[in-house]
């Protein structure tokens, strides 16, 4: 139980939960992509303005992941 | 006011101030002052400042005097117009159908002053004004302010008496959520820009200081790691320069569909679907 107690134990907890975040973000932005590139596909005159709702969804989902890369720094940081 | 070339790095002391350890300390204990002394920041900042308001002007005049009106735009007003013309268009008008030329000026400051400053922030050596959570806040509490005055009754009505629910869902669930989100949308938009642009330097720092790490281990080491490691700075860098464009966009679309939602309402004659 005391080493848990030790601050190394909150740098592991910070890295690792960046890590994760980097999974989801990976994930979500993918599922963006692959929609976005199935519309492309399916009509090819709309894709100006699906590329520019696919950027923005892409910057909400790595705005998600970048408050967990925050997180992380914060269990690094902050002892 | 004096430059602080005077303490001569700390070991002088001037007109009765001293430098120690970072800080400025008065000679006479009981004096209380306030630092106000230019940071890196606060520098980059009056730069970007001073570089967009000249070139803004600039360009406004020769609009005046009918360059780029009746004639064909010439120098900075090509490079200008359409951006301005994008923020009008993709931004402004299709979230502020109608109003959307009150709050044009305070879009355009948002979105030029953040991507200058971002790509200030680029430049070795520069401050990274952007990464600072203390900017990133000023910048969203501006935009709650705009946002906050910008609500009309069927905002208000929506959240404490949000439609097409249950009573029960309305007061337990809705309430609250809807109340909290009249401030997590605000801090979304500070916390993203700020992570943005943090991890971003952090990700170029690190590839930089991997050289020297693997330097201090090896000479030879830190010798060959430093072409792969510079050629990841490098694509990295590029990376960042579009993420400046899509957070200083990405800070003002969101803005506008904030301020959109604000004002909106008067539509429950449609149903709902």
């Amino acid at each position: 139980m005391n080493i848990l107690l030790d601050v190394s134990v909150s740098h592991l907890g910070g890295a690792i939960g960046a890590g994760l975040a980097a999974i989801g973000a990976g994930i979500g932005i993918g599922q963006i992509g692959k929609g976005a590139v199935d519309a492309i596909a399916r009509q090819p005159e709309a894709s100006n303005d699906i590329r520019a709702n696919m950027i923005l969804t892409a910057a909400f989902v790595e705005g998600v992941a970048l408050f967990a890369v925050i997180a992380g720094l914060l269990a690094v940081l902050k002892a | 006011m004096f430059s602080s070339s005077r303490f001569e790095h700390g070991h002088a002391a001037y007109n009765g101030y001293k430098l120690e350890e970072g800080k400025i300390h008065a000679e006479d204990p009981n004096e209380k002052f306030y630092d106000l002394s230019i940071t890196k920041n606060v520098v980059q900042m009056l730069l970007a400042l001073i570089i967009l308001v000249s070139l803004m002007i600039g360009i406004a005049n020769k609009y005046k005097k009918g360059q780029g009106v009746q004639t064909a735009p010439k120098g900075w007003q090509n490079a200008i117009e359409p951006v301005i013309t994008f923020v009008r268009d993709e931004v402004a008008k299709p979230n502020l159908a109608g109003k959307y030329n009150k709050y044009l000026p305070y879009l355009l400051t948002v979105f030029f002053f953040i991507l200058i400053n971002n790509l200030f922030g680029l430049l070795p050596g520069s401050a990274n004004v952007t990464g600072n959570i203390a900017f990133t806040i000023v910048l969203g509490v501006i935009s709650f302010f705009v946002i906050l005055f910008s609500t009309n009754k069927h905002f208000w009505g929506h959240i404490f008496w949000y439609p097409g629910v249950p009573v029960v869902v309305r007061l337990l669930i809705m309430l609250p959520v809807e109340l909290l989100g009249v401030f997590t949308k605000p801090f979304a938009l500070i916390v993203r820009l700020f992570a943005n642009m943090v991890a971003g330097h952090i990700i170029i720092l690190s590839f930089i200081t991997l050289i020297f790490i693997f330097g201090s281990m090896n000479a030879v080491a830190g010798w060959g790691f430093s072409p792969m490691s510079v050629l990841f700075a490098v694509f990295i860098y590029l990376i960042e320069i579009m993420v400046a464009f899509i957070q200083a966009f990405i800070f003002t679309n969101l803005t506008a569909v904030f301020i959109g939602q604000a004002f909106e309402g008067g539509h429950h004659d449609e149903a709902h679907h």
